[in-house]
């Protein structure tokens, strides 16, 4: 492991020639990475065609790509993206690799890990480099989010992390950054064909995204009913918002799960979180902290939701949350 | 058919709390769960059971007491179950889980057709054994199934993606994660949690699994632990009390003071 090249990777997903939103949160959150232990950050890119791709790749701060050509990479499958992977990480040595804590990403990250005795620490929430053991402190939350944990890998290279969507925030550079690419030949064609991909469908979720939601509005076991639910809805209509949920009230089937916000459900990063009658498993705080300000809404005073809110409003959401969709009608009419 | 189910105890997080002096996990009372998804793996094993036949092994890899996660699968209709426990695998990582996890497979003399797994579990909510073990045992793994179909060849299966589902043709043997859209698991019959107290439930350790023992428990685990903390704590907040109406003014006064309304 001493004779790893400097370099940190980000793993330029990509589907039908469309780079994943979190490529771009990862290579923002890359160049701090870079900034502070002196690598230089790159991006790996494996495609049927990759060229297109190169220039926004550019302007989030990749200074090097590493181009991986091949008619077989025109849809994702593990067998072909981590054998790319895994070769590219045995020619070049790199120091870290980040992929997004997608489908794709908790398929391909922990295969190649395997392959080559790397460590990888899933859903991290905080990467820092420790300049003194020059190594990458990964920091997630563990026991549903109950504690967290930081991470390192002292003795296996490359470190390698997942990160979910929304936990970083995306910073473009500028829109001409220019850098080097590297055309790297994989030979895929001793691989045996095992699973083939026979159909994929977009599902139109009908429940407003919850990922681009810039107000989100969501209820916990305190909101006592799944017809209560209206309350919430009422709330996040009045501010344009979409309704979230906690696991308790998923699990109970007061809601569909498309809404759970939470360690195993989505990761969300919106302006104003509102959470009603959540109490704050941190299995859901793990899912909504970072949004830019939180309100919570709660009739115990102790909870730990109140623990992680700029705003905390103490007393019966059955009252406050109508009381609070009435006010903004108001304001907005 | 042989199906293995790969399963976890866990403890019940959402019971789990944290004291906020000591940064401990206060675990005192907190129940021991089969892993949620895992229950959904097992269940998707009875159902292909239930159309096709066969047979279904579970395995866990954990402390002794784990046996009982073993048992609880026999009585909802598990037909085998293996303990994979040993003091030198304590510390394993994703890593070592999923080479240890590979050996006992390598040593079960049914020919396996197909390996499930939930698709996380809820303590370490890594996702990464499946996939590990896939690879170590040399099988095509499909993430995130919520439905498997037998073919001639293999298997149909529908996996959830991030914005619908993709529908995979896999040769067996496979490997599959499982989630929790895919079904809910049965009710354990009277007659098969009798049976399941009884069961010999064998305990695979270092002896039986000959591992390499650079690559097991915490030496062959390549991440460590550092630091363990709780949760950050906001301190500038600011809370709220009295009459609705008056506090929502005062919030929504506040909001708008942020221009985030």
């Amino acid at each position: 492991m001493n004779n790893t090249n400097k370099e940190i990777w980000v793993y330029a997903e990509q589907e039908n020639g469309k780079l994943a939103g979190v490529v771009f949160e990862l290579l923002s959150e890359g160049r701090k990475l870079a900034a502070k232990s002196g690598y230089t950050l790159c991006a790996v890119l494996a495609s049927a065609n990759g060229k297109p791709m190169h220039q926004e790749l550019f302007n989030y701060g990749a200074k090097k790509i590493y181009n991986v050509e091949d008619p077989r990479l025109e849809i994702y499958q593990n067998d072909y993206f981590s054998k790319v992977v895994y070769s590219l990480i045995e020619k070049e040595t790199p120091e870290i690799v980040l992929y997004g804590a997608s489908t794709i990403g908790r398929s391909l990250a922990p295969t190649v890990a395997v392959m080559g005795w790397a460590g990888l620490t899933a859903d991290c929430t905080e990467l820092d480099f420790d300049t003194e053991r020059q190594c990458l402190l990964q920091t997630r939350p563990a026991f549903g989010g109950n504690i967290m944990a930081t991470i390192i890998c002292p003795d296996h290279r490359p470190q390698m992390s997942t990160v979910r969507s929304n936990v970083f925030k995306k910073e473009r550079v500028s829109e001409h950054e220019t850098g080097e690419v590297v055309d790297v030949k994989i030979d895929l064609s001793g691989i045996k064909e095992r699973m083939k991909r026979v159909e994929s469908v977009i599902e139109e979720v009908n429940t407003v995204d919850l990922k681009a939601a810039d107000y989100i509005v969501s209820g916990g076991r305190g909101v006592g009913s799944p017809e209560n639910f209206k309350v919430i809805e009422g709330l996040a209509n009045a501010l344009g918002g979409a309704v979230g949920a906690s696991r308790a009230t998923v699990d109970a089937g007061w809601i569909s799960h498309h809404h759970q916000v939470g360690q195993t459900g989505k990761t969300v990063c919106p302006l104003i979180y509102i959470a009603c009658g959540i109490s704050g498993a941190i299995q859901h705080l793990a899912g909504m902290q970072s949004a830019d300000l939180i309100i919570a809404i709660n009739k115990d005073s102790d909870a730990p939701i109140f623990d992680v809110a700029d705003f905390g409003l103490v007393g019966d959401l059955h009252q406050i949350v109508p009381e609070f969709t009435k006010q903004i009608n108001a304001l907005r009419s | 058919m042989h199906i293995v189910v790969c399963i976890k105890q866990v403890p019940d997080s959402d019971k789990v709390t944290i004291d906020r002096e000591t940064n401990r996990l206060n675990r005192a009372g907190v129940p021991s769960i089969i892993n949620p998804f895992d229950e959904n793996a097992l269940e998707m094993a009875l159902q292909l059971k239930d159309k096709h036949g066969g047979k279904i092994t579970v395995i866990s890899m954990g402390p002794p007491q784990a046996e009982e996660a073993l048992r609880t699968a026999m009585s909802h209709g598990a037909d085998d179950a293996i303990l994979i426990s040993d003091r030198k695998f304590g510390g394993a990582d994703t890593w070592a889980t999923s080479y240890t996890i590979t050996l006992a497979l390598k040593k079960l003399t049914e020919p396996v057709d197909l390996i499930l797994f939930g698709k996380q579990a809820i303590d370490g909510d890594t996702a990464q054994v499946g996939p590990g073990v896939a690879h170590f045992f040399g099988v095509p793994m499909i993430t995130y199934a919520k439905s498997c179909e037998v073919t001639d060849a293999g298997f149909r299966v529908q996996q959830v993606t991030d914005h619908g589902y993709n529908v995979w043709d896999v040769e067996k043997p496979a490997a599959l994660t499982v989630v929790k859209e895919a079904n809910s698991l049965r009710m354990p019959s009277l007659k098969k949690k009798m049976a399941s107290k009884k069961a010999v439930i064998p305990v695979w350790g270092v002896e039986q699994l000959q591992p390499d023992e650079t690559k097991i428990g915490l030496a062959g685990s390549p991440t460590k632990v550092n630091k363990v903390f709780a949760p950050p704590v906001k301190l500038n907040k600011e809370i709220l009390s009295g009459e609705p109406a008056d506090m929502v003014k005062e919030l929504i006064y506040k909001l708008r003071e942020k221009k985030v309304l």
